[in-house]
């Protein structure tokens, strides 16, 4: 409220304020793909044609342009690029309900302690937004398009480390990004209205060395830089190319992924697309093929996009959900061929940035339901993205304010060493 | 403000008053009044005397403008409307503060807004990480609501939620040990500490908390063969329980087997002679008033975090104890005090001035009040729903945020704006620190244009041909900002109507300037 605390409130506003460049670390961005609901790893990374109908359901496994690694066959053109990603197949956190499966995958943490911890992008965005000299006329933490709900995402960091949710829908002819276009208005218009409220916004004169006031001030100066100012146009998808907006899918997932990518050449240090329709208890089966191939274009495109323009090696993709799903098949009705919810195997999949592609971490047993070598919980994810973007030091650190070291629960920081 | 009219402007205000006439005015209010208005004079004799050691000036004393729409949003968290704000204003009364004060503590939003804020620091909320679930939330809200509506003596509240056994639908009270992330006896004793001492048990030394944590050791809990339902029951025969117990002031005491520790707890807590209890009440209520503890923050009571002023929480609390814990009491004292109703505009700006309460501090209002005032100024409503327990329930449009009982029902723009998460029950999880994405949804976001579009009550009110021009930016100025223009701003407005030849679009304009004022955003 006062004195240093001031400080902290002033600095907290900008996007980028006080320069403290962290230390190396190839990684730049983060692309997380949230796999909402959680996606049948069988179905996807961890295939088990030889368990037979039962758990394998009637899709077939496929061969990669790696040898030894197989995939489902429904992501055909993510097979031929296994070289540029690694599969942890041994993810396990044991927690069947979304909620906390969600809170243990993207803040690595268990739930039930005390304090509630931020997710990774909260994370990312302090250490490589705020805190971290970040000069973009973008937020640092940027979800497409839906907040994931259910989960606070900025725990004890706060609102100020919330993510920017774009809103809106990029496959629409006009992706109407929340608050930053406003359908009906025009630039002149705004312009406009921009004076007026100057005239007429009064007290900050009477005030003109008030914290709040000022922060709000200064706040409203960054809005305006999005809404006027150059931040808009990277939200325009018209200025791509037809066939690559094609390649990616002119679905609202595979446009985000293009999307994501614009976000990431202009700096953007954590981008998260909110992937919805994977808590396929019903017909999981009919649902996935019509997802998968979706899937398929946009995430094999934005590999192959982001590699054609030099910037894999400095972007990390992470896709997954809270947890896998059952890996014997429900084919009584209602489920007819359904899966329930399975924390205690699934997999996610690691790419650029550092991480080694054409590499498969874990391994389940013959059914995919346990994890039979090499256990990975999300933590190690985590920190070998802080890792590889040279946080991790800082985030070792990283503790509410007024903490005492018994607040925070030491766990260790394991990394995910096979990839790196 | 300098008002163009106010017709109180040149009425005397109370501070203006010498302290005998002021004291014989309150003995003649209380005397039909509700509530016995305490000589808050000595709360002002405190501060004043703290800002004359350190040499700083306080404020003036603010309008009558500024007055009510403060008291309006900081007692029931709903802004005046355009004809409440004309009769205070019109109001010739000398006591016409202290009057809207005393009536607004019995309004029904007074109830609603305060339940809002005890439903934070009792977590009520449904989902993850608390999992009330929506039977136990809706059954502990209304409890929530109904004991500051009834203004139960803030002892009996604690007392209630400490000792209560049974269901956690029949008896809503037992759902305070519910609501925890954890269930273990620390984890319980450090919930009771934050919430009834202010206290931060995880920084005791280790013995010190267990001592503590041994009171809450023989807590049961059990399910029933009702979906959520739980019993919340005395249990002796719990594999935790413990015979023996410290007091937080190091007493120790041992039970009896058929003696519930939690009892024992509860009745040293709010005995007579306990500090922590009163002073931590005290110092609440003070800083939800203030903006900030007299011991900040209010949750964090410790021996080397002293009061700024201790014999000002020292009187809060001896009349807390003198008026049998009336928590309602100890807010109309506070509010009618000169401290209070200080202007914002300070005199001195060091960090010093505003610890030590020389001016009201300005902030940005609360999520839920700021969305209400929005809906209350356009006419539009808010949609919330909870997808918990299928099939989902549909709250009704028209009902107000500040009535929502469950935290795990919310919306973007709640969230956005620093609603408290509900998660662990501190202050500061609300957080109402101004940010660029805020700015950007009330600047631009199709949530807020849709409401200036649909929920057009101030936009018709301005394309009326009949009324006068005057009259109708009047108006907007009285439901918006709760206040008439200055010259200056009525100048500005008609030359952009000049300018903007679309009437409709001038309407909507005007009413989007002023919603993104600071004004409008803070309490000031």
């Amino acid at each position: 409220m006062f004195g240093t605390a001031g400080l902290c409130l002033a600095d907290t506003l900008t996007w980028g304020a006080t320069p403290m460049v962290s230390k190396g670390g190839k990684a730049k961005s983060v692309i997380q793909i949230w796999l909402w609901g959680g996606a049948s790893h069988l179905d996807t990374f961890d295939p088990k044609p030889e368990a037979g109908n039962e758990y394998a359901g009637p899709f077939k496994a496929v061969e990669t342009n790696v040898s030894g690694i197989r995939i489902c066959e429904l992501l055909p053109l993510l097979a031929k690029q296994a070289d540029k990603y690694a599969i942890i197949r041994g993810m396990t956190h044991g927690s069947n309900a979304h909620e906390t499966g969600t809170y243990m995958v993207q803040t690595g943490r268990k739930a039930g302690e005390r304090v509630i911890y931020p997710g990774v992008g909260a994370v990312v965005s302090k250490f490589r937004g705020a805190d971290a000299g970040y000069k973009g006329q973008i937020p640092p933490y940027v979800v497409l398009t839906e907040p994931l709900g259910r989960f606070d995402e900025a725990g004890f960091l706060g609102a100020n480390y919330k993510p920017f949710a774009t809103g809106g829908d990029p496959s629409q002819p006009k992706f109407l990004v929340e608050g930053v276009a406003a359908q009906g208005i025009t630039d002149e218009q705004q312009q406009e209205r921009r004076a007026l409220l100057n005239k007429l916004n009064t007290l900050p004169k009477k005030l003109p060395e008030n914290a709040t006031l000022k922060a709000l001030a200064h706040a409203e100066t960054q809005a305006y830089d999005m809404i006027l100012g150059e931040g808009a146009k990277v939200f325009d998808l018209a200025t791509e190319k037809e066939e690559l907006r094609e390649q990616y899918g002119r679905s609202k997932f595979g446009q985000s992924c293009l999307m994501a990518r614009r976000l990431v050449e202009k700096g953007v240090p954590y981008v998260t697309i909110n992937y919805n329709g994977w808590d396929t208890h019903k017909d999981n089966f009919t649902t996935l093929r019509r997802k998968l191939p979706e899937f398929d274009k946009g995430l094999a495109t934005l590999i192959k996009d982001l590699s054609d323009r030099g910037l894999l090696s400095s972007t990390i993709i992470w896709c997954g959900g809270e947890f896998g799903r059952t890996p014997k098949v429900d084919f009584s009705a209602p489920w007819n061929g359904g899966r329930g919810h399975w924390g205690a195997a699934f997999s996610t999949l690691l790419a650029g940035g550092g991480f080694k592609g054409g590499h498969v971490v874990g391994e389940t047993d013959a059914h995919g339901e346990r994890v039979k070598n090499r256990p990975v919980s999300p933590a190690e994810v985590h920190n070998s993205i802080y890792a590889l973007m040279g946080i991790d030091e800082q985030v070792k650190r990283l503790q509410p304010a007024n903490a005492e070291p018994r607040d925070t629960p030491v766990i260790p920081f394991n990394l995910l060493k096979e990839i790196l | 403000m300098m008002p163009v009219k106010s017709p109180s402007l040149k009425l005397f205000c109370l501070s203006s008053l010498p302290l005998t006439v002021a004291i014989a005015l309150f003995a003649g209010v209380a005397s039909g009044a509700p509530f016995v208005s305490a000589p808050q004079d000595k709360i002002d004799a405190c501060v004043l005397k703290k800002l004359q050691e350190l040499g700083i000036q306080p404020s003036e004393i603010c309008s009558d403008e500024v007055f009510v729409r403060r008291i309006y949003l900081d007692v029931i968290g709903t802004l005046p409307t355009a004809q409440e704000v004309r009769d205070f204003l019109a109001d010739k009364r000398a006591t016409k503060r202290e009057l809207l004060i005393d009536q607004l503590l019995t309004r029904n939003e007074f109830a609603d807004y305060w339940a809002m804020k005890w439903c934070d620091l009792l977590r009520v909320k449904s989902e993850f990480p608390i999992n009330l679930w929506p039977n136990a939330v809706q059954a502990y809200h209304r409890w929530i609501r109904t004991s500051i509506k009834s203004n139960m003596p803030y002892d009996r509240f604690a007392r209630e939620l400490l000792i209560s056994n049974g269901s956690n639908f029949r008896v809503p009270q037992v759902n305070f040990y519910r609501a925890v992330q954890n269930k273990t006896p620390k984890a319980l004793a450090q919930t009771v500490a934050l919430t009834f001492m202010g206290a931060r048990i995880e920084q005791w030394p280790e013995a010190k908390q267990e001592g503590m944590a041994a009171f809450f050791s023989q807590v049961g809990y059990k399910a029933t063969s009702e979906w959520k339902e739980e019993i919340i029951f005395f249990d002796p025969s719990s594999s935790n329980a413990q015979m023996s117990a410290t007091f937080p002031d190091g007493k120790a005491i041992e039970f009896t087997p058929d003696q519930d520790p939690r009892e024992v707890f509860a009745t040293w807590l709010v005995g007579s002679n306990n500090p922590w209890f009163s002073r931590c009440i005290a110092n609440r209520s003070w800083s939800w008033f203030m903006g900030h503890g007299i011991i900040d923050e209010p949750d964090d009571i410790r021996p080397d975090n002293p009061p700024v002023n201790p014999e000002l929480l020292a009187y809060l609390e001896s009349e807390l104890l003198s008026g049998r814990y009336d928590v309602k009491r100890l807010f109309a004292m506070i509010l009618k005090s000169k401290t209070y109703q200080r202007s914002c505009i300070s005199k001195s700006n060091t960090p010093e001035a505003e610890r030590n309460f020389a001016f009201y501090p300005v902030r940005r209002l609360e999520a839920e009040v700021l969305i209400d005032a929005l809906n209350q100024i356009t006419g539009a409503t808010e949609k919330y729903s909870s997808s918990i327990p299928e099939p989902f329930s549909y709250i009704p449009e028209n009902q107000r945020t500040i009535t929502l009982a469950d935290g795990s029902i919310s919306s973007p723009f709640l969230g956005l704006y620093g609603r408290s998460a509900r998660d662990t029950g501190q202050e500061r999880e609300r957080n109402n620190e101004p940010n660029a994405s805020q700015r950007l949804c009330l600047l631009n976001s199709s949530h807020i244009q849709q409401k200036l579009e649909k929920g057009d009550k101030l936009v018709s009110l301005f394309l009326e041909h009949k009324k006068p021009q005057r009259e109708k930016v009047d108006a907007l100025y009285l439901t918006i900002l709760s206040r008439y223009p200055t010259i200056e701003e009525a100048k500005v407005l008609s030359e952009y109507q000049q300018d903007v030849m679309e009437k409709r679009r001038v309407a909507k304009d005007i009413v989007w300037a002023l919603i993104n004022t600071a004004e409008f955003q803070c309490r000031h």
